[in-house]
């Protein structure tokens, strides 16, 4: 297992597998993780995202390929591991002990100062309930009493999985602004979800998965230019429409129409040329918009499927 | 190591599980003391399996731990429990991968785990012979037993011997149990399985195959923890069960090392 080590990258796989006996969980993944980011990491349920994060913090071995973590194998995690945070497979403490506590037991193992235990808990919001045992918290709490516990060792690496899990749009937001915050202070995030619309919103790079496969590795905003965006146009007269259709058809855009708009295919700088071309015509167009496909559209536009 | 020690002991030290641990340590250690004193004109016998200890024997100088080495397979059978249950609940509760993200050297995680499980049954084997201790003074006038040799250097060297060879009794069953919670990756199928191999398995076998009783760990631990009975030898004993445990670490370490951690 030897790959070799860019200072620039918090991450790094190079056909990266994981099979389960026949069935391969993760096949030959490369992707890289630049320092400093937040990097999405995507993919529908089951498609290989929990195995990855598991194989790049040494709970699992690979069936094959290498990696490096903070410029260390991920063969000796040992060596890197004090400096990353982590929340895998959702948060999991032990019931009968309370929050506060809990963090305390972790700190207490990686050799952390556990006078840090209440500053935490008031970061992801739990500074009331730290008193409070873990089984008596919501989703919600437990949620981010997980990333609290990711936070201890003030990680140069921050993996979290599906963070955003049950907690509701106020503290999906309050996350957010945490991960924004924590990449500000120079952490790498590697955050994986498979709400393609949140990671869209917090996220510099991407990673995609699909059926254990990397679909794409990148930044985000590359791979959204990649798809054409779709120009929505309203008329004043809807018997219009078919006419705007068969205009932009001409030239050489396809379109349909959904409601009361047409949508066509084209780039965002074709719009005005649009709009003197039905101006031209005669059509006075209300409306005039340029959107970009959300991630998820891409999404599904890359896999050919809507899973 | 030392980190995972302490770690290990902010779980252990919690009042539910510590207070629990030690009210049923004493309380077993009574009640097998208590018997021992209060049925000794008893015709069915005062200790195990029908036994009589007789008030010549108590009233010698090893008298005095006679209950506290008679508790020794109960204290085990507690020890069996925490150390299964203390194993098996991180894979219950999932929390072994936040263990070992922040300790990932997986052998020093075991062995910290283990001694900090040992010395919370080195406490509990304090509070058993405390009990046992003064309840046989405190129960020595009610049931006639003269106790003159009981406060000689013999005793205080036959109490030395006996609180070592239940320690080491304990921590045989404790690691049993560790080595079932990490087979089983769960507390109640570990737990079922060590007890009723010890408590039923074990003693069918012993009754239906002769000398069988030699070579069956719970009975060999037992023979342990009283200095050697008429089961085997304390040499015999303390090989044997050796031979076992160091057998059983060597492929649960191995196990633990390799092994996935995954739901």
């Amino acid at each position: 297992m030897s790959t070799q080590t860019n200072p620039e990258l918090a991450i790094s796989v190079k056909d990266l597998t994981k099979i389960y006996g026949e069935r391969p969980a993760v096949s030959h993944a490369n992707f890289e993780v630049p320092l400093g980011t937040v990097c999405g990491f995507v993919g529908p349920n089951g498609s290989g995202k929990t195995t990855t994060m598991r194989m790049l913090l040494g709970l699992i071995t690979p069936t094959g390929g290498s990696g490096t973590i903070l410029g260390q194998p991920i063969n000796h995690p040992e060596r890197y591991l004090h400096r990353v945070g982590a929340m895998i497979e959702g948060p999991a403490f032990y019931p009968a002990l309370s929050g506060a506590e809990n963090l305390r037991v972790l700190a207490t193992l990686g050799g952390y100062d556990t006078d840090m235990v209440q500053g935490l808990l008031n970061r992801v919001g739990l500074g009331d309930r730290g008193d409070s045992k873990y089984k008596t918290y919501s989703l919600g709490m437990k949620q981010r009493l997980g990333i609290a516990a990711a936070l201890l060792p003030s990680p140069h690496l921050l993996m979290l999985d599906e963070p955003t899990n049950g907690l509701d749009p106020a503290g999906i937001q309050e996350i957010r602004e945490l991960l924004r915050e924590l990449a500000n202070e120079g952490t790498t995030v590697f955050v994986s979800s498979h709400l393609l619309s949140e990671i869209e919103v917090i996220s510099d790079s991407l990673v995609m998965l699909r059926k254990g496969e990397v679909i794409f590795a990148g930044k985000t905003q590359d791979l959204l230019l990649r798809q054409q965006p779709t120009i929505i146009a309203k008329s004043l007269d809807s018997q219009d429409l078919k006419k705007l259709l068969e205009i932009a058809h001409n030239a050489g855009h396809e379109g349909t129409i959904i409601e009361d708009a047409a949508h066509i295919l084209g780039p965002t700088e074709w719009a005005p040329i649009l709009n003197k071309m039905a101006f031209d015509a005669g059509i006075i167009l209300s409306q005039l918009a340029p959107v970009l496909p959300s991630l998820e559209e891409t999404f599904f536009e890359m896999t050919g499927d809507s899973e | 190591m030392i980190r995972v020690f302490f770690a290990e002991w902010r779980k252990l030290r919690r009042p539910t599980l510590f207070l629990g641990t030690m009210g049923a340590v004493a309380g077993v250690t009574a009640l097998v003391t208590s018997l021992l004193f209060l049925l000794i004109d008893s015709a069915r016998g005062n200790a195990r399996e029908g036994q009589m200890v007789t008030r010549q024997t108590l009233e010698l100088a090893h008298g005095l731990t006679i209950g506290f080495s008679s508790s020794a397979g109960l204290l085990g059978l507690v020890a069996l429990c925490v150390f299964a249950s203390q194993t098996a609940q991180e894979y219950t509760h999932g929390t072994l991968r936040n263990l070992l993200v922040r300790q990932p050297k997986r052998l020093t995680l075991l062995l910290g785990k283990f001694l900090s499980m040992c010395s919370f049954a080195l406490v509990s084997v304090i509070v058993s012979a405390t009990v046992s201790t003064a309840l046989a003074f405190g129960l020595s006038g009610k049931a006639k037993v003269v106790t003159t040799a009981w406060t000689t250097a013999d005793a205080g060297t036959s109490l030395i011997h006996t609180f070592i060879n239940v320690f080491l009794s304990v921590i045989a069953y404790g690691t049993v149990g560790m080595i079932l919670g990490l087979v089983f990756r769960a507390p109640i199928p570990a737990i079922s399985l060590g007890v009723a191999w010890l408590l039923i398995i074990e003693n069918i076998i012993a009754a239906t195959v002769k000398n069988s009783g030699k070579w069956m760990p719970g009975q060999l631990i037992t023979t342990l923890s009283s200095g050697g009975d008429f089961t085997a030898s304390y040499s015999h004993a303390m090989w044997v069960v050796s031979a076992y445990l160091v057998v059983g670490v060597v492929v649960i370490s191995v196990l633990f090392r390799r092994r996935d951690v995954a739901n």
